[in-house]
């Protein structure tokens, strides 16, 4: 599946750097100690953006929940119909999720609850973007 | 005159506030809606703005009030179902030109503002509070009982209306383009994965059956009485152009959208606009109608740690919810005769009545008592309006089903295996919406 290009912004391009240098990096205020996914212009805790930083991820996680899309939105997906669409959690914050096509991973046969790892994927216009491959 | 967005302060949204201050001193009783349509055909006579001033209009007549004696209008500005007017495709100017119209051309057309209203109800000639609540019908509703409360009007409107253009449903847009920006690939929303728009409550239904033992199936009985209902509703999309049954076996069948969501759980767009007369406790008694007694209100501001609620996150929230709603109007989940809570998407309308207790319910509890009857002719209804599943989306035939029931002229809908006193109607989302209570009396 390919999904459609990215054009990093400036809230989220260490991001999608990161992810070009085959890594994962999670928002973080350092005030809270506290991880925030999807990227926010300030904490959602302590309602700051001045101790957001970006924090290396392990890239290990668990598959929290999953659905399997029959009917996407998206034009460019729409051919790769039905395909699974889970909830991945961060081993490092398990409120953390990230989705995930789950590549390699048969439709509707997923293993809630399994260790996943992080791998990256090339977009429409080569921007590489995390996915994740049940572990071992 | 300038309107401006209700403030924060004008909604229940913590708990610990104690009863409403006005409890029982403001009422609804006028009603009016528009006719359905499943899109706007283009015509001047048939678009959001028409369907709205016809809804006020028909609200006023059925308050029995003269139009001069209106000195309020709260209004939902947003209109869209998920359609937007598309940027390279001209304002058709005959709709423009066939009222009177406002700096934006697609005032009336694809928004409302109260100034547009205003200017094409040339009646409504003593307004003198307008306010805007964002969202929909159930945030109309709780502002324009807080600004009754609170004397900032006295005979006031309160209007929602819908246009639902061709096009399929967040189809276009950010959809339909090869790149997307940084922050929008990433969501919460569409993002680069493509969640359709039930994913998130498909995902907390995947794992609501997980956690209590329960599946898909389940929720046939609710589905099939939800329809049986809206066909009930004479106001209704269903009702009006697909008076069809809902059985079991065609919902089980039907297709997925984002499994376990099939196409019947989702809610169907539609054009349509409905308005409310509310008015003080004191003035609703020289009215045509029987009043119908507002005894709270609460909201919802729940959010979600990360991308989408969890189903612990949604059942902390509806539980907190439940509370709420109850504190504010000084009554238990045993003083409700029935319920009318958000059901588009189908298969969260279990949170919140879990959320709410009703009938006694536990988390776990709701798709075993849909197995029950909860029919309208039996001593524990489930959303007799028929909801969003049973009358399109509009967010609002659980309200007018409020006060149809409680003033006696639900007609064939009416419950009768309860006496209809008591009501509570919200939504939409269970992580976040604004909830009301109807009573037939002050309390």
């Amino acid at each position: 599946m390919v999904k459609q290009g990215v054009d990093p912004d400036p809230l989220t391009q260490p991001f999608w750097e990161a992810a070009n240098a085959r890594r994962l990096v999670i928002q973080n205020c350092t005030f809270c100690d506290r991880l925030q996914h999807p990227p926010a212009p300030v904490c959602g805790q302590c309602r700051s953006g001045d101790n957001l930083e970006w924090k290396p991820m392990s890239g290990r996680g668990t598959i929290y929940n999953y659905c399997v899309v029959y009917d996407c939105p998206i034009r460019s997906l729409q051919e790769d119909q039905p395909f699974n669409l889970a909830v991945i959690m961060l081993d490092e914050d398990q409120d953390i999720q990230m989705y995930s096509h789950l590549p390699g991973t048969p439709v509707d046969d997923v293993p809630v609850g399994a260790a996943v790892q992080v791998v990256f994927e090339a977009t429409a216009n080569g921007q590489l973007v995390p996915e994740w491959q049940v572990a071992g | 005159m300038t309107t401006q967005n209700a403030p924060e302060s004008m909604y229940r949204s913590r708990e610990g506030l104690g009863v409403w201050e006005h409890r029982g001193k403001v009422a609804a009783v006028g009603i009016g809606h528009s006719p359905t349509a499943r899109r706007w055909d283009g015509r001047p006579e048939t678009s959001v703005g028409a369907n709205s001033i016809l809804a006020l209009r028909r609200a006023i007549a059925d308050a029995g009030v003269s139009p001069d004696q209106v000195d309020g209008l709260v209004v939902v500005p947003v209109t869209t179902t998920g359609a937007h007017w598309p940027a390279d495709t001209p304002v058709p100017t005959d709709v423009v030109n066939a009222y009177n119209p406002t700096e934006d051309p697609l005032d009336g057309i694809g928004q409302l503002s109260a100034e547009w209203l205003i200017k094409n109800m040339p009646e409504l000639t003593n307004v003198k509070f307008t306010m805007y609540a964002p969202g929909c019908m159930s945030a109309a509703i709780v502002v324009a009982a807080q600004a009754v409360g609170d004397g900032l009007t006295n005979t006031c409107l309160v209007l929602k209306g819908w246009h639902n253009l061709e096009g399929r449903y967040n189809h276009g847009g950010a959809s339909a383009v090869e790149t997307l920006a940084g922050s929008a690939a990433l969501g919460p929303g569409r993002t680069l994965w493509g969640p359709p728009g039930c994913f998130g409550t498909a995902l907390q239904f995947a794992e609501y059956c997980r956690k209590y033992g329960k599946n898909h199936d389940m929720m046939a009985p609710f589905m099939q009485n939800s329809r049986r209902n809206g066909l009930l509703f004479p106001e209704g999309y269903w009702a009006q152009h697909r008076p069809e049954d809902l059985t079991p076996e065609d919902y089980l069948n039907a297709r997925w959208i984002a499994k376990p969501a099939n196409l019947f759980d989702n809610d169907i767009p539609i054009m349509v606009s409905a308005a409310y007369l509310f008015t003080t406790a004191d003035r609703a008694q020289d009215m045509a109608q029987k009043p119908v007694y507002i005894l709270g209100h609460a909201s919802s501001r729940g959010s979600a740690r990360s991308l989408t609620p969890t189903l612990q996150e949604v059942e902390d929230e509806t539980d907190s919810t439940g509370r709420k709603i109850f504190e504010a109007a000084g009554i238990t989940a045993a003083d409700l005769s029935f319920e009318n809570m958000y059901d588009g998407f189908a298969e969260f309308h279990h949170l919140h009545v879990e959320g709410l207790g009703y009938r006694g319910m536990k988390r776990g509890d709701a798709l075993d008592f849909y197995q029950t009857d909860i029919t309208i002719e039996g001593p524990n209804p489930i959303l007799p309006s028929g909801g969003n599943i049973g009358g399109g989306r509009s967010r609002f035939w659980m309200h007018t089903d409020c006060m149809q029931q409680i003033q006696g002229r639900a007609g064939a809908r009416s419950v009768t295996g309860v006496k209809p006193e008591i009501a509570v109607s919200g939504g939409p989302m269970p992580m976040g919406g604004n909830f009301t209570v109807w009573s037939s009396t002050p309390g």
